[in-house]
């Protein structure tokens, strides 16, 4: 009986006390009430820099993860990681090199490795930029299973092509040192340049992987702006060689073009007969700029979206 | 009717939905028609969504979820409770309305994380980190994980790929990496505890015990057995609508006259 009693009695002051209230409350008010939050909800700036740096275990672990994979099946294993960009280099010199004579009176001793970094640079850039359009829209079962930001995805893919590109860059020193260019100091200059690039790779690759998860055609559309973009950077032949009856101004302006930037830096420190006169003006002022621009402006751009991705 | 408000007072809410829509979209599916000629009619005909065609999974759904209940989710295939499930776990942004959840909660899967071509060993640790486990602390777990899998039980597998596990090898995996973290709010899809007899019996342990450590568990599945042994709430969802909401034995009842069993 005495527990009947104290029932009635307990609701009866439960009526006027605040739990009852909560009939009245409308549901984002009991969430406040509770100290719930939005299931969903975009962090703030700062908070998602916060939980990105808790994941970048995760960061390198799913990027050398994807690198292994890549070759696992292939009988010669991880010795793919340097025949690729081996094989690439010859394709290149065949076709650039032996019949179409992009040189332009260049030295052999200095083309060969220009030409292969070339390529290996802008490789760099070019599948950072394809790795980044299916960043998200490629990955949509991991998405739509954890929780993590998903900034984590671009980041880490662009790691990958960081990776894959140190292995190229043992191809490349072996080439010049084959074309007589020794390792001096100068070639600690490449240290900063991969930086900047990469930086300039993983801002390109978050934002184009917020539009290639709106817009997953973009994977379909990309290879052919990346061709048109590598042609007018001179990958394969030397802008100013090229444009030697333009005005100087119109080659510094192809030669600003960031991916042009980071592949002379490239050759500026690998290469000795590649001088500072083969630099446009302000080369590292435009290197920094175009990494601050593209990482900072890609982070924020990709941060903006955040509580959509996964909606496929 | 006091008897019902009286349990609820004084209890602590970690999930409250109200109001919730979602829909997804899907590309290419809005005609039959899949040739190239009728995407690109698509295109070139103004208006409409473009051959976006959209599917609305979950409509309107409220209920509110308190501290230490486990809550079952049933109804037939494609009723939306998967999906409910992710948008519950703010995996799925809603088309409308709004969730509300304390703490993070979170999905017991792991299987998107995994790669099929690197090695069992590898992907613990891989795993571990996708659902935001520390290094220390998979390290701390491992040798666990792997017991708890018994893939090294028939020669050392761990250190194998993936791939040249069997189905039900790999699903033991899987589960042993997804069971290894502790949860504030935990959900459970069904048909997650696969594998042999042995191993069924092991993982029902650990989901046990799961239970018992998080907040506020939910449970989606189609044995209504499981349901009955494990909940004290269920929902009953058909065609994205809630169509029950109560204590588990009623509901059940009702979804067991209405399937005909």
């Amino acid at each position: 009986m005495s527990t009947v009693s104290e029932t009635t009695h307990d609701s009866a002051v439960a009526m006027s006390a605040p739990p009852a209230s909560d009939e009245g409350l409308t549901a984002a008010q009991r969430a406040q009430k509770y100290g719930l939050s939005q299931s969903g909800a975009r962090p703030s700036l700062p908070e998602y820099v916060r939980q990105l740096w808790d994941r970048r275990h995760f960061i390198s672990a799913f990027a050398s993860a994807k690198l292994t994979a890549q070759y696992s099946q292939a009988k010669l294993g991880q010795l793919w990681q340097v025949a690729t960009p081996l094989l690439n280099a010859l394709v290149y010199f065949l076709i650039f090199g032996l019949i179409l004579k992009a040189d332009r009176g260049m030295d052999k001793h200095i083309y060969i490795p220009f030409l292969v970094t070339g390529v290996f640079v802008f490789t760099f850039t070019q599948s950072s930029v394809m790795a980044g359009v299916r960043a998200i829209s490629g990955n949509l079962g991991l998405v739509r299973a954890l929780h993590f930001p998903r900034a984590t995805l671009p980041i880490s893919f662009s790691l990958q092509q960081l990776q894959q590109l140190l292995f190229s860059m043992i191809v490349l020193f072996v080439i010049a040192i084959g074309f007589g260019s020794y390792p001096s100091p100068s070639w600690l200059l490449i240290i900063p340049a991969l930086a900047l690039q990469f930086l300039f790779n993983t801002g390109l690759a978050m934002i184009m992987a917020r539009l290639g998860s709106k817009t997953p055609d973009l994977a379909q559309l990309m290879p052919f702006v990346m061709r048109t973009w590598m042609y007018a950077s001179g990958v394969m032949f030397s802008i100013r060689a090229m444009l030697a009856e333009s005005p100087e101004w119109v080659a510094n302006i192809l030669q600003w073009n960031p991916a042009a930037i980071y592949m002379d830096l490239m050759r500026f420190a690998l290469i000795d007969g590649y001088t500072h006169e083969n630099l446009p003006p302000h080369v590292w002022l435009f290197a920094l700029g175009w990494a601050v621009l593209a990482a900072a402006g890609g982070f924020i751009y990709f941060w903006k979206a955040e509580e959509r991705y996964g909606r496929g | 009717m006091a008897d019902d408000i009286n349990p609820q007072e004084g209890r602590i809410p970690t999930v409250i939905a109200d109001e919730l829509h979602i829909v997804y979209r899907v590309n290419g599916a809005k005609t039959g028609k899949g040739s190239a000629t009728a995407a690109l009619s698509r295109i070139v005909k103004r208006g409409g969504d473009r051959g976006v065609r959209k599917v609305h999974a979950v409509k309107g759904v409220s209920f509110t979820a308190y501290r230490g209940e486990a809550i079952g989710l049933i109804g037939s295939n494609g009723s939306g409770k998967s999906t409910l499930l992710r948008a519950i776990a703010g995996l799925l942004p809603a088309e409308k309305g709004k969730v509300y959840t304390d703490g993070q909660p979170s999905l017991l899967g792991v299987n998107a994380a995994l790669m099929n071509d690197l090695t069992g060993e590898r992907n613990v640790i891989l795993g571990g980190l996708a659902m935001g486990m520390s290094r220390e602390q998979i390290k701390e777990r491992y040798q666990e994980i792997v017991d708890f899998s018994g893939i090294n039980e028939k020669g050392d597998f761990i250190s194998l790929p993936m791939r040249t596990y069997s189905s039900g090898m790999a699903a033991r995996l899987r589960f042993s990496i997804a069971a290894a973290k502790d949860h504030d709010v935990l959900m459970i899809d069904e048909a997650l505890a696969t594998g042999d007899r042995k191993f069924q019996k092991r993982s029902e342990a650990r989901i046990r015990e799961l239970r018992k450590e998080a907040g506020t568990v939910f449970l989606v599945s189609h044995n209504n057995k499981s349901i009955r042994d494990t909940c004290d709430r269920v929902l009953w969802l058909e065609r994205g609508e809630l169509l029950m909401d109560g204590p588990t034995d009623e509901v059940i009842k009702a979804y067991e006259k209405e399937t005909g069993k």
